[in-house]
């Protein structure tokens, strides 16, 4: 029917190509949103939202690392009653799914929060249940089987779109996490967040994050993410979601072969702009051209198959 | 450019040499900073208080090796900052965002509070190829007119001062004495920096007299380098598409310019 080579499906959402907004980078508001559907992404990802607001850490919530940046925002949001029109507005505008990335303390605030964003228009809700610097919620969640498969089953009864898990790197065992997030339910598997880091001056001797610890995101983590990615495509037969560091097209591929449907961008745009979807998506293209696949669909775990 | 912003994004520590009192509420800080260094008027910084916060600054001048920049105390960090001396160790970020591009012939430059640094900074660029430089420097009483003996030299007439009390100068806004000015002048370029009700006025009579106009605009700041999303107005990243922004650009940005901007919890409150 199309003859996209780039067009691709994930847990029931059409995506023009392969490429997604990460949760967190430049997403509030529609007009960011928007620039980014704009520049080329195949999906967006807001900014984690819960029940209540919250105002994030004190500056300075970023520092730069040797190929990637440590953050430690602390979940800004200005809650999902208020974000709700925006999701509502932002609907009418982009034509790009729009995916609401929620965060709760407990499975009934996750379920909340997802079934108002669903309410609201998202076209599929993404668990953040990795977040590593807020107490209590994120990877508190996704360190835990038992708590996650509580939160996903509880966020499935509430929605009728697609739930998405981002799953936390900062685990012993990523696919028994998986295992669980996918036996609960789950309609496809983003792996992964940041990993937990810190950065300390010398000259000071003091941590620099006001938060001391925060998430490592960038280069530096893709080879840990494409390692999880690889490993979980092959125990589970969820979809997964690629991210970590991927900043061109060569790492998109990689992804996909490893195993994801699609990959999300997120600190890439700080070394490239929002320009960096189009370079990715025009390089996936030309690798495909040149090894002669006619989908993107078909490079999706081929690493697998020695 | 990727390696040259994380080079940019890297922290690094300076101590501060030297101290300058400009008025009751504000003070220079001279520190050395090779990046910084290179900085175009325009541009920011991140400077890092140790143990209390980070906040985005507009870089006052760069000389040598040589940086400065100009704090008025409005809060914890800043009045933490007012309470350091020459010798303490700061942090360092930048410089960040873009930069005004230099005009010739008549240009006029409207600084309100503290906005006049960045402005200075631009004086000192502009002053050898502009045909005519005029200044309108406006605060809200007497002791916080700033660098107007710094500025008087540069401009090719007395700049015009404004305080809101008439403790010095005209006692009016900044924008009354450029609605005087546009309306009797041909320039060719307007700049401004200042508080947003300020910028917002500026545009408004520049737009109705046909002036192009480039505004250095604030926001709360987080990353500093363009991925988190804490100061959009509109499309723009003020700190990555900005913090200067065109007459064409601020066109698009109406509803919020001088009107509203993001909170910290990403809500969006009046300004």
């Amino acid at each position: 029917m199309n003859s996209n080579p780039l067009n691709t499906r994930l847990a029931g959402l059409e995506l023009e190509n392969p490429t997604a907004l990460a949760s967190g980078i430049l997403g509030y508001s529609t007009e960011s949103l928007q620039r980014i559907a704009k520049a080329g992404a195949g999906a967006v990802v807001t900014k984690s939202v819960g029940l209540t607001p919250r105002m994030g850490y004190p500056n300075p919530t970023v520092v730069q690392a040797n190929c990637g940046i440590i953050n430690a925002m602390g979940l800004p949001n200005p809650s999902i009653a208020e974000y709700a029109s925006e999701i509502s507005f932002t609907k009418t505008v982009i034509k790009v799914p729009l995916i609401v990335s929620v965060y709760g303390y407990s499975a009934e605030e996750y379920a909340e929060v997802a079934k108002t964003a669903t309410e609201a228009g998202a076209d599929a809700v993404e668990l953040n249940v990795s977040c590593p610097h807020v107490k209590e919620t994120g990877s508190e969640i996704g360190q835990n089987p038992k708590l996650l498969k509580q939160v996903i089953r509880q966020v499935k009864a509430a929605v009728r779109k697609p739930v998405i898990v981002k799953l936390s790197p900062n685990v012993t065992d990523i696919v028994e996490v998986a295992r669980a997030a996918s036996a609960a339910g789950a309609d496809a598997l983003t792996a992964v967040n940041t990993v937990r880091a810190i950065a300390i001056d010398a000259e000071t001797a003091l941590p620099v994050l006001s938060n001391t610890r925060g998430g490592l995101s960038g280069p530096a983590i893709k080879p840990i993410a494409l390692r999880a990615v690889y490993d979980i495509y092959e125990q589970v037969k969820t979809p997964i979601i690629g991210c970590g560091g991927v900043t061109t097209w060569q790492d998109a591929v990689e992804f996909m072969l490893a195993g994801a449907s699609v990959v999300q961008i997120g600190t890439a745009i700080a070394l490239h702009d929002p320009a960096v979807f189009q370079a990715v998506n025009r390089g996936v293209t030309a690798y495909l051209k040149k090894k002669k696949f006619r989908s993107v669909k078909e490079i999706v775990g081929q690493a697998h198959r020695s | 450019m990727s390696d040259k912003l994380t080079a940019a994004n890297t922290l690094r520590t300076a101590l501060i040499e030297s101290v300058k009192t400009e008025n009751p509420t504000t003070k220079t800080y001279r520190f050395t900073d090779k990046q910084c260094a290179k900085a175009k008027p325009g541009q920011f910084l991140m400077l890092w208080i140790p143990s209390i916060d980070e906040i985005p600054l507009s870089i006052m001048n760069a000389e040598g090796a040589s940086v400065s920049v100009t704090v008025k105390a409005v809060g914890d960090a800043t009045r933490h900052l007012h309470g350091m001396k020459r010798g303490d160790t700061i942090g360092v970020r930048g410089p960040f965002g873009n930069s005004f591009t230099p005009n010739s012939g008549n240009v006029l430059l409207v600084g309100g509070g503290t906005g006049t640094a960045p402005l200075l900074f631009l004086a000192k660029r502009l002053a050898v190829k502009t045909k005519r430089l005029s200044f309108i420097v406006g605060a809200k009483t007497r002791n916080e007119l700033l660098f107007l003996n710094q500025l008087d030299p540069l401009c090719t007439e007395q700049p015009t001062a404004t305080t809101e009390d008439g403790t010095y100068g005209l006692k009016c806004l900044a924008t009354q004495p450029l609605e005087t000015l546009l309306a009797i002048v041909k320039f060719d370029m307007v700049y401004a920096c200042g508080p947003e009700p300020m910028t917002s006025q500026v545009f408004n009579l520049t737009e109705k007299h046909g002036v192009p106009l480039q505004a250095s605009l604030e926001r709360l700041m987080r990353c500093g380098i363009g991925i988190c999303g804490s100061c959009m107005i509109g499309k723009y990243r003020v700190c990555r598409d900005g913090p200067v922004f065109t007459s064409q650009q601020l066109r698009q940005v109406k509803d919020e310019l001088g009107i509203s901007k993001l909170g910290f919890d990403g809500n969006r409150i009046p300004l």
